[in-house]
């Protein structure tokens, strides 16, 4: 870690501060989150409400540190569901044969649907829950992940010392776990880590739509929706959670962009 | 000495590593270029020659930069030189012909408009007459067709003939320097020799200053007036061709020179009569089958094979010809299509999965690249221990003595065991593949190219380490190679592969007293001897040369290229000739052959 | 130099598009099936007579089987008919067609604006790589794709129409009586879309641009003496141009996205407020074609720059 750069510590402070916002988050908040605090709606930044209020005059710092759970939770679990079904089914087919033309042509159709089209559809028919956000989230973006293990995996197969295991006798089982997991593990990790910034950003848009989380219960993306009605008039309520979400995926992007051996050009 | 036309004197160029510090790549470096000479850079892969070379152009790779020292070409100073005074002198003044032309040709533009390109740019000649010039050079570079070839995309000639276009475009404005940066080294031996002859007509006739970078000093012997040899960024030795082939003073040139000589050949230990390994036509291919079963790309087709105990037998044959191919055929890697492969007698199912561990053991491959067969992320120890605890269930502790002991035979340090892949070098690394092949206690040892990676010094140490193995363990070599030399020096028997098929196969001493098939004939004549003027006594030959080596369905693939050809050579497939040391496929007889 | 390999692999491409389309139609086809009871429940509700329920089903045709309905739909969509709105019993078709055209608008001018711009960024960011130009636009992309549209819509409504009072907050086509009109309406959701939309363009531009000028090819032609100028227009970017069209077409693909939210923002009478509107009300037919139309966009768009790589790579071209 000591030798990651400027732009990857600012990435991971950030990244780091979410995760404890999402784990802490009602222990942190001044306000309880339904807690109606000041006559004024729409106030602007004070003291008293360091993000101003919302549109019915709650303590926005509250409702963001509340809202940030749904987010990070949401598209955590979306992400480790989509990248551990996509990588497990990426080495499976990087092996080859049938399994392998299967599974491609089966996500190339996935892929074929826009992603937001693809939500809206799904939650047009079952209605948005959040098992069913998690579910269509993680199904949207498992294609994307095999694709990402499967060719990596693919070219460390394609290496000598693979041919060399294989020519002893090893079974694919050893392959994949001893030779070839140990050598894709950090591009997994960062492509881990840019699935989730796509999740939050869809998950986020999807709020906005008001076809995500459901009120009461709202992320940070649901809380830009209740506050549009403030965007006239420059409220504050407005812009916070949305920059909240941003600080969130641009400190995942900077972490994941400075991690060793991934310099972008 | 004239004045010369080109000066470098007290060259320092750096990089810029990763983490920012500054890797010096060259520290320091003097040499001059006298006019009308060809100066020849050797070293080996780091030694900075290439670095030197495109100084001369005033230019440093990305990442990389002239940091000191002064770079004089024809009077003018390239150090100091502004962008625009180097554009005017590049590709005017001096001129580049790169390594590997098929990559240094756009691909989207014809081989004309690129030839003439430097010619229309630094407005030596007009469109027209920089075409007649370019079709004269193409017939002065012994090009097929001068008229025709400039109208071709870079991918539709083959790599030998670019490599002469692109000399073509270094000539085209008739710079007063010409940087040779190792162009024959990708091409196949046979090809090397069109190539070497036609730069060096070229050379001569226009009386072009060169300056020639390569890693092979029998190639410089044929070209060269004078050598600079190169190791870590600094000249070891410069004197005439003469005096560092035959009088070398400095250790490093004195290595080189020993390494690149001839071997006086290995005392073959006795071979046991015993067949070891036996392939009866095998055929293998890619790309599915057809429906009689046979490969739709054949690359292997009728090979027969045998290997008797404790035999080294060489495999030889140009890139494509199959020659790794067999080697994977023969590890399980490539299931063939047909043929039978037999290990002591008895039948070898054709893939690894249904083989027995046994049989597995008995058969270790040692892979080409050094770098790529070895798990970046396993220590050097656990790689060995493996196929210990793998084929002998070894546990930990034996396990540990004895990668010990495997690594004091192939003479690495036991310590290196704790080490991983990355921290070693490349002869250090393919010595850790032959222990962990070794640690099988296998039988026969398949040995693809395993020392063309590695530097010259490097690679001779590896191969005696081979020879000095095999007498110790009695082991059986398949050792493949494009280099006839090593084959000379380690093998008891040679197969000379071409287009997929055996056209030869021939003891060492039946290989020294001659070769018979005119394939065979071709490829021992055209490696380079280490002395100069070997080049000018051996014979121009037919340019279809060029074309590359394919497997025809019908008759003998080596008839476009050969001067022996009869009507039957078309029609039908070369009969099989015995003679006591050797197996010749071909239509002619033994005698016409032999020339006797 | 016989065209017909480059036809056929064309053709190919071309095929294996509208094979993906068919699976894709199933798809969202399937996924409408997912809705718990049927639409004829959800028209009637919940305390509908048995007797009514099977009425509207007969009429909707709900009692055939679901390959029908799909064969039925899918002909539907391709001659203009795929059907009724569940909530206002217009045909779907209709609804769409009356502010198709305004999404298009929009999409059409943010393409306009931002294809150029973009080429232009990103070859010069390549071109420049290093300088302190090319990292302010590696670092401006990189923050643009990485936040939500929403957040860049806002930012400048923040920006022009509270801060400046240069634009008005919301679009509508309806004021437009002069070019002038024309600008200001479309100024803030171009300007947003335009930012999304380039800044993955501007990255995959740079890279493609870079790694022809990495090559081999690249060096030799500076080594002739050639210009900057003259390495990347004769020489790096006819082989670019491939992977410029893929960057192109994924780029603007991202529009699809990005419209709907963007007209939510600025309230622009686009498909997009009828797409959102649909799903709320869970009116599956509406949702069900919008969304192909959606898919057939994409498909039109990745389907174009795959032939455009194939017409330009020099193997394929000149065999």
């Amino acid at each position: 870690m000591s030798r990651l750069a400027i732009s990857g510590r600012i990435g991971l402070a950030l990244v780091v501060l979410w995760v404890i916002v999402a784990l802490a988050g009602p222990a942190l908040a001044p306000h309880g989150v339904g807690e109606v605090v000041d006559l004024d709606v729409f106030s602007g930044v004070s003291r008293a409400f360091p993000l101003g209020t919302d549109y019915l005059g709650r303590d926005m710092l509250s409702r963001v540190l509340y809202g940030a759970r749904y987010t990070v939770f949401i598209a955590f679990v979306a992400t480790a569901i989509a990248v551990v079904t996509g990588v497990l089914l990426g080495l499976a087919a990087a092996a080859g044969g049938w399994v392998d033309m299967l599974l491609s042509r089966l996500f190339d159709i996935v892929i074929a649907i826009p992603s937001l089209m693809f939500a809206l559809v799904v939650i047009a028919a079952t209605g948005a829950s959040i098992p069913v956000l998690i579910g269509t989230l993680a199904v949207i973006y498992t294609p994307g992940a095999f694709r990402t293990a499967r060719s990596l995996a693919m070219g460390v197969m394609a290496l000598d010392f693979v041919s060399a295991a294989r020519a002893r006798g090893e079974g694919l089982p050893y392959i994949v776990v001893r030779e070839v997991l140990p050598n894709v593990t950090g591009p997994l990790a960062a492509d881990f880590g840019l699935r989730f910034v796509f999740v939050v950003l869809l998950l986020s848009g999807l709020s906005f739509l008001g076809l995500g989380v459901q009120p009461p219960e709202a992320d940070l993306g649901a809380l830009v929706r209740e506050n549009i009605a403030g965007l006239g008039f420059g409220a504050p309520a407005v812009l916070f959670p949305a920059v909240a979400i941003a600080s969130l995926t641009i400190g995942m992007n900077l972490l994941i962009d400075s991690l060793p051996g991934r310099r972008r050009r | 000495m004239t004045a010369p036309l080109a000066r470098i004197d007290h060259l320092r160029i750096t990089a810029t590593g990763e983490d920012g510090c500054e890797i010096v790549i060259v520290p320091d470096a003097t040499l001059s270029v006298a006019p009308g000479e060809v100066l020849a850079l050797i070293g080996e892969s780091g030694s900075g020659k290439t670095t030197i070379a495109l100084s001369l152009l005033g230019y440093a790779r990305p990442g990389c930069q002239i940091a000191g020292g002064t770079i004089e070409v024809a009077g003018q100073r390239l150090d100091t030189a502004s962008a625009e005074e180097l554009r005017s002198i590049r590709g005017r003044t001096v001129a580049y012909v790169a390594q590997s032309a098929a990559a240094a040709f756009n691909p989207s533009l014809t081989i004309m408009a690129q030839v003439i390109e430097p010619a229309l740019i630094h407005g030596t000649l007009d469109r027209a007459a920089a075409e007649t010039k370019a079709k004269d050079l193409f017939r002065r570079l012994a090009l097929p067709d001068p008229e025709g070839v400039g109208d071709r995309y870079p991918h539709q000639v083959s790599g030998g003939q670019l490599q002469r276009l692109m000399a073509a475009m270094a000539l085209i404005t008739d710079p007063k320097l010409v940087i040779f940066d190792e162009p024959t080294t990708a091409l196949d031996v046979t090809t090397q020799i069109e190539v070497l002859k036609a730069f060096k007509d070229a050379v001569r006739d226009l009386g072009t200053t060169a300056v020639y970078v390569t890693h092979d000093l029998s190639v410089v012997a044929q070209i060269a007036d004078r050598i600079a040899v190169l190791k870590g960024g600094e000249v070891q030795e410069l004197g005439t061709t003469e005096q560092i082939l035959f009088a070398p003073t400095h250790d490093y040139s004195r290595a080189l020179v020993a390494a690149a000589a001839p071997r006086t050949p290995a005392v073959a230990p006795a071979v046991e009569e015993k067949p070891l390994l036996d392939l009866w036509g095998v055929v293998a291919g890619y790309g599915g089958t057809n429906h009689d079963g046979s490969p739709r790309v054949k690359i292997l087709d009728g090979i027969d094979v045998s290997i008797r105990r404790g035999q080294v037998l060489g495999v030889i044959g140009e890139s494509g010809c199959g020659k790794s191919t067999l080697a994977r055929v023969v590890a399980g890697l490539h299931a063939p299509t047909a043929g039978r492969i037999l290990l002591d007698g008895t039948p070898l199912p054709p893939v690894v999965r249904r083989r027995s561990r046994d049989e597995l053991r008995r058969v270790q491959m040692v892979f080409q690249s050094a770098d790529t067969a070895l798990n970046p992320a396993v220590s050097v120890g656990a790689a060995i221990a493996r196929p210990l605890a793998f084929y002998h269930g070894m546990d930990r502790a034996s396990a540990r003595a004895e990668v010990a002991r495997l690594l004091d035979l192939v003479r690495l340090p036991a310590a290196l065991a704790d080490r991983l892949p990355g921290e070693l070098s490349g002869g250090q690394k393919q010595r850790v593949n032959l222990a962990r092949a070794l640690a099988a206690r296998p039988d026969l040892l398949l040995c693809d190219e395993v020392t063309s990676a590695l530097d010259p010094v490097v690679a001779e140490a590896v191969l005696d380490l081979l020879i000095e193995l095999r007498r110790e363990l009695g082991l059986a070599y398949m050792f493949i190679t494009h280099d006839l030399e090593i084959v000379r020096a380690i093998s008891d028997d040679v197969l000379v592969l071409y287009a997929g098929r055996v056209a030869e196969r021939v003891t060492r001493d039946g290989l020294r007293h001659g070769a018979h098939h005119p394939y065979t004939r071709l490829l021992t004549a055209s490696v380079p001897e280490l002395r100069p003027g070997w080049l000018e006594e051996t014979p121009a030959r037919d340019a279809a040369a060029a074309g590359g080596a394919r497997m025809r369905d019908m008759g003998c693939s080596f008839l476009p290229r050969c001067p022996k050809a009869v009507d039957a050579c078309a029609a039908e497939m070369p009969p099989m000739l015995i003679e006591d040391d050797r197996r010749i496929f071909c239509h002619r007889s033994v005698d016409t052959l032999a020339g006797r | 130099m016989t065209l017909s390999p480059l036809v056929s692999l064309i053709g190919r491409r071309v095929g294996a598009s509208l094979v993906t389309l068919l699976f894709v139609s199933l798809a969202v086809f399937g996924i409408a099936q997912l809705m718990e009871g049927d639409v004829a429940e959800a028209i009637l509700g919940q305390s509908a007579t048995p007797e009514a329920l099977a009425g509207l089903r007969a009429a909707m045709h709900l009692d055939q089987p679901a390959w029908e309905r799909y064969l039925e739909w899918a002909t539907g969509v391709l001659t203009g008919d795929p059907g009724r709105s569940l909530i206002t019993g217009l045909p779907v078709w209709e609804m769409i067609a009356a502010r198709l055209g305004n999404s298009l608008t929009l999409a059409g001018l943010t393409a306009l604006v931002s294809v150029p711009l973009a080429l232009l960024l990103g070859i010069v960011a390549a071109v420049k790589r290093g300088t302190a130009f090319d990292r302010t636009i590696s670092i401006a992309t990189i923050g643009i794709v990485s936040v939500p549209e929403f957040l860049i819509a806002t930012l400048a409504v923040m920006l022009f129409a509270v801060t400046l009072r240069w634009l008005p907050a919301l679009s509508s086509t309806r004021d437009v009586h002069s070019t002038w009109d024309l600008v200001r309406v479309f100024a803030m959701p171009v300007f947003s879309l335009a930012c999304f939309v380039m800044a993955q363009m501007v990255r995959m531009t740079r890279a493609a641009v870079i790694d022809a000028l990495d090559t081999s090819y690249a060096e030799a032609a500076r080594l002739k003496g050639c210009s900057p100028a003259r390495v990347v227009l004769r020489h790096a970017l006819p082989n670019a141009i491939g992977p410029i069209a893929n960057a192109i077409a994924l780029s603007l693909s991202t529009l699809l996205g990005g419209v709907i939210v963007v007209e939510i923002i600025f309230n622009y009478p686009g498909v997009a407020r009828l797409m959102v509107d649909a799903v709320a009300t869970r009116d599956l037919p509406l949702v069900q074609t919008v969304a192909v139309i959606f898919c057939i966009a994409y498909l039109l768009l990745v389907t174009t720059a795959d032939v455009v790589a194939i017409l330009a790579n020099p193997r394929l071209r000149h065999r």
